[in-house]
């Protein structure tokens, strides 16, 4: 009985796996309305800000993508579970990567795109990011369009990861949902 | 023979002589006009691809010195295609009416050196306003090359009104920085 309480604490995520983890979520939901409501605006100061403060929570959710790696990489998140098949395990893992290479590539091209179309990303309007690229249209334009594809592939993704979640909670009914969730006691 | 000529030459070159040169071929494809304006704290680059400049300027004989800088509005490039666009409405340049600016010197300071500092008269989109710009001047042989910044208040023009007015966005000092290649003319 001891043992399997102890099974049942081990197989819930962290505290600090799911403050980040549903943090970014949202995070990531605003930034992905904002980056569509943004670019179509004609150019007015609102606009300016707009793009700054979208550029400025990208940085931010950037950082914690990166503090979020670190802390999957040190401390291992429970185990699948057991009844589920081969290609499942497969897919489910093959999903997370993905998550997590679109969560540090989106940011990156948005960073590389600022640079390349001659706007430098000054966080917060204080802290200056380093330009990793010189002033170059073609090149600007080229990662707009990666940037945008690759933020329609990661909400292809949350939406699979989303039904995933939900179809293991109503039709599997395992702890692959609730464990990610606090407990609200 | 040939020696003396030679060493005649070259002390021709060192003489005072040489300083007493004036320069007033200005070498459009060599010199640059650039800007740099702030967006939320940002600091934006830009330039304008189409100006003229006459110059006369000798360093002995600065009472003499004049410059006279014609740019067409309408080669601006601020950075990115929306805002070039933008940037020619009526609460910007409204460079349909006002399609060039303008700079006349009135008088011109030497500052020890090679610096100097230019006095004279800018006119934007309709508006004159007296301004003062630092440069270097350093001669390499037959040229000049004249560098120089200063700060110009876009309100002071009229540049960006309206929803533009706001400093918050779009900073009211937009540094302008000359760079221009002048040679010696008969």
């Amino acid at each position: 009985m001891q043992h399997q309480q102890q099974l049942n604490f081990s197989n819930r995520y962290t505290r600090t796996a799911m403050s980040l983890h549903w943090f970014m979520a949202v995070l990531l939901i605003c930034l992905f309305a904002v980056g569509i409501y943004m670019h179509e605006l004609p150019l007015s100061p609102w606009k300016l800000q707009v793009y700054s403060w979208h550029k400025w929570v990208g940085v931010t959710a950037f950082i914690l993508v990166l503090a979020r790696l670190a802390w999957r990489l040190t401390h291992r998140p429970p185990p699948l579970p057991i009844n589920m098949s081969r290609s499942a395990e497969f897919i489910a893992h093959a999903g997370h990567a993905l998550l997590y290479i679109l969560m540090i590539a989106i940011p990156l091209t948005g960073w590389l795109m600022s640079s390349a179309k001659g706007f430098q990303t000054v966080y917060f309007g204080i802290i200056p990011i380093p330009d990793l690229l010189a002033k170059n249209k073609e090149l600007g334009n080229l990662l707009r369009e990666v940037h945008e594809i690759l933020n329609f592939i990661l909400a292809a993704v949350v939406v699979g990861h989303t039904g995933a979640a939900i179809k293991h909670h109503l039709i599997n009914k395992d702890d692959v949902l609730t464990r990610m969730l606090p407990r609200l006691k | 023979m040939r020696k003396i000529i030679a060493t005649l030459m070259t002390g021709l070159a060192f003489s005072p002589l040489a300083q007493a040169i004036e320069f007033n071929q200005v070498q459009a494809e060599k010199s640059t006009l650039n800007f740099v304006y702030k967006q939320m704290g940002v600091p934006v680059d830009g330039s304008f691809k189409k100006f003229s400049a006459q110059l006369r300027f000798d360093p002995v004989k600065l009472n003499m010195a004049n410059v006279t800088l014609d740019l067409d509005v309408t080669s601006i490039d601020t950075g990115s295609d929306e805002a070039d666009d933008e940037v020619a409405t009526k609460v910007w340049f409204n460079s349909k009416v006002f399609p060039r600016a303008k700079f006349e010197s009135a008088s011109f300071k030497a500052l020890g050196g090679n610096r100097y500092e230019v006095t004279g008269k800018m006119s934007i989109k309709g508006r004159t306003q007296t301004v003062s710009a630092p440069f270097t001047l350093n001669q390499q042989g037959n040229s000049a090359i004249v560098d120089g910044t200063f700060v110009l208040k876009r309100a002071d023009y009229a540049i960006g009104e309206g929803l533009w007015s706001d400093f918050g966005t779009v900073a009211n000092e937009i540094q302008i920085k000359f760079h221009f290649v002048a040679n010696a003319g008969k």
